[in-house]
């Protein structure tokens, strides 16, 4: 069993806070697809197409019959770890800081032997489960954990540098008017946080669910307007410095396309929240956090955005806030590579129509905030960069790997 | 020079002396304009009045060494703020009714100041009406033509709290007039303009009264004009105070904020 993490103590002022390096970088192309199927939570190896082969590190050809056919397919994740060792020592700066780090050796169900991360309950020999995760750096490295779920599983310090869990961790979630944030703070707390910072902008008005938000155990309510940038400052000023996790959970949705008359204030006022108001956060909250990567515990560990699967593909009856999703997701593509020096992750979690006021006339099926807050808490836990919550946002997902043409050409019907 | 001019020249000489020397004070009636001042809360389905908002351009920094700057934007109706005719359906034939077209000479005019804080502090709800005002000129005398009509609530000293607009689920609830008060302001006493310390020239509640609004729907449809979110009222005396309010000039403007000021003798403002 995994000795549980303790609560982190209080920062010693005098120390230095530890910089954050990271695990190596380059990679090759193939090997950056196992990181995109990673990216999405999937396990993946290459299959040859020719003659089956399953291969494994990725590569060009296939190393058996040499053919070029090598596609990622999610594959069988068993094993059985064959031999390990613990690394004491390295000259990598990365692993410098975390030593010692234990590896083995896995024969996979599905063929190749591969050296992946050891669970610290994995026992030799047994059957393992793989798992594919993104390090700090962003790339894919196997881990093999214990065949069935141990105590504490989630607190192995292995484990826990390829995901973002919010145990003991202080989160800030945006906007606490809106269902989805309510149900973000609640979830969050139920998963460990140790304080949830709940954003509230304009205080003066009253809004539903306010006194359940304010219940809820470790969460504390702060001024925050993300169209202001005088509020983000003065936030990020505060509590910047203890910052581990920020979830947006903004979001300014109005119906209505691009010929709808008279909409530039309205247009307006969705760019605002929903592409300033995350550049404003990031700005604000962003060099921090990268700062602070590394720093135990509670090191700084992700940006969540939540937004609608819609920035993958216009829907017209929803233009302009199609068009601003869109916007957020280039920037969280941007912000990713900007964090990633840090080892913060940037998570997307792209929604269908969510039930609310805004959606009424959006036929089902709509995805309930309590799905979207589950969701998040499985991107931290798992350690999953993007995530598709609800049946519409997964099928949408889907047809635009396919073909995003016959997508826009679907949605514009 | 004839005997007129040589009595302005005189009387500006006065003035200028009084404000120099004291015996003319100039009172500010101005909040300051920043991010958190609320806005009117209409439903989220029509377009929305914008906030104040402020962005930095420079400050002695990479983005300009040696100066300071800031883009605003805001609505014409944010902060302090002054309202045109134009601003309501009922003025909207009106010549001259936007603020880069109106007289702006007479918005130069002397101001009575209806205290009405006792009353506004007994009840959120208070609604003036032509007895109130008959009640007030009876003890200080008849309110003359052309001049503002400055309703004293001290609703300005609840700003910064959730009681300045008072917003519930059935609405703002804070005083205001009702359209017997503004008939007689507007119609029998000749008001240029009605001002208010609250968000709007009407109550909270304006929109379930008749006509809706009564304060916008009246003085704008007379071609008179609103001052709202006024600040410092009860540093007014009830008479003898000039009010100077000039909104930008902004083309076919519906209103503007504006830095408002009164002069007052010195001393006859109440602390």
């Amino acid at each position: 069993m995994t000795e549980p993490i303790a609560r982190p103590p209080k920062k010693d002022p005098q120390k230095v806070t530890r910089p954050p390096e990271l695990p190596p970088v380059q990679r090759s192309r193939a090997a950056l697809a196992m990181s995109a199927a990673a990216a999405r939570g999937v396990f993946a190896l290459q299959k040859c197409a020719a003659c089956g082969e399953i291969a494994y590190p990725p590569r060009d050809a296939c190393p058996k019959c040499l053919s070029q056919q090598l596609a990622f397919e999610p594959g069988a994740d068993g094993g059985e770890v064959i031999a390990e060792t613990t690394i004491r020592t390295s000259t990598d700066l990365y692993f410098r800081q975390r030593m010692p780090w234990r590896i083995g050796t896995v024969r996979l169900d599905c063929g190749p032997s591969v050296v992946a991360h050891l669970h610290g309950d994995v026992t030799l020999p047994s059957r393992v489960r793989m798992i594919s995760k993104l390090d700090k750096s962003g790339n894919a490295v196997l881990m093999a954990l214990p065949e069935r779920e141990t105590e504490n599983m989630a607190d192995d310090p292995e484990l826990r540098e390829l995901t973002a869990s919010p145990k003991f961790r202080r989160v800030l979630v945006t906007d606490g008017r809106s269902a989805v944030g309510q149900a973000a703070a609640a979830a969050l707390s139920k998963a460990g946080a140790s304080i949830i910072f709940v954003g509230i902008a304009e205080p003066w008005k009253p809004y539903p669910g306010q006194e359940r938000l304010a219940a809820i155990p470790n969460v504390q309510i702060m001024e925050l307007d993300l169209t202001d940038t005088i509020s983000v400052r003065e936030l990020s000023g505060e509590i910047g410095g203890k910052t581990d996790i920020i979830v947006n959970t903004a979001d300014h949705v109005r119906p209505g396309g691009l010929l709808a008359q008279g909409n530039l204030v309205t247009a307006r006022d969705s760019f605002d929240v929903n592409v300033f108001g995350l550049q404003r956060l990031a700005q604000a909250f962003g060099p921090g956090m990268r700062a602070r990567g590394a720093d135990g515990t509670n090191s700084a560990a992700a940006f969540v955005d939540i937004l609608p699967v819609h920035a993958l593909a216009n829907t017209p009856d929803f233009g302009f806030y199609s068009a601003s999703a869109a916007a957020r997701h280039s920037l969280l593509q941007c912000l990713r590579a900007e964090l990633r020096p840090g080892g913060v992750r940037v998570m997307s979690v792209f929604t269908g129509p969510v039930e609310d006021d805004w959606r009424q006339h959006v036929p089902p099926p709509k995805v309930s905030p309590g799905k979207i807050a589950e969701a998040v808490i499985a991107a931290l836990s798992g350690g999953i960069e993007e995530s598709f919550v609800g049946d519409v946002a997964r099928d949408v997902a889907a047809r635009f790997l396919d073909n995003p043409k016959v997508l826009e050409r679907e949605l514009g019907l | 020079m004839d005997m007129a001019d040589k009595d302005a020249t005189g009387l500006l000489a006065a003035l200028a002396t009084g404000i120099r020397s004291g015996g003319v004070e100039a009172v500010d009636l101005t909040h300051t304009l920043s991010p958190d001042f609320p806005v009117m809360v209409l439903p989220p389905e029509l377009g929305q009045c914008q906030p104040f908002r402020i962005e930095e351009v420079s400050r002695y920094d990479d983005r300009g060494p040696g100066w300071y700057w800031n883009n605003i934007s805001m609505s014409e109706h944010a902060g302090t703020h002054f309202d045109a005719p134009a601003h309501w359906i009922s003025g909207r034939n009106l010549p001259r009714g936007t603020v880069d077209e109106l007289p702006f000479e007479k918005l130069i005019a002397p101001a009575v100041v209806l205290d009405f804080s006792a009353e506004s502090r007994a009840d959120e709800d208070f609604l003036l009406t032509r007895g109130h005002i008959e009640a007030w000129e009876a003890e200080n005398g008849r309110i003359e033509p052309g001049c503002w009509a400055l309703f004293r609530t001290d609703w300005s000293k609840h700003l910064g709290t959730a009681k300045y607009l008072n917003l519930r689920e059935d609405g703002a609830h804070s005083p205001g007039p009702d359209a017997s008060a503004m008939e007689f302001l507007v119609k029998e006493r000749d008001i240029i303009g009605f001002g208010t310390e609250t968000i709007g020239t009407d109550c909270g509640q304006g929109n379930h009264m008749s006509p809706p609004y009564p304060a916008h729907f009246i003085l704008h449809g007379n071609g008179r004009y609103g001052l709202q979110c006024l600040a410092a009222l009860d540093r007014l005396p009830a008479r003898g105070a000039i009010v100077f309010a000039a909104p930008l000039k902004i083309l076919h403007g519906s209103g503007s904020p504006l830095r408002v000021f009164a002069l007052v003798p010195a001393g006859t403002g109440k602390e």
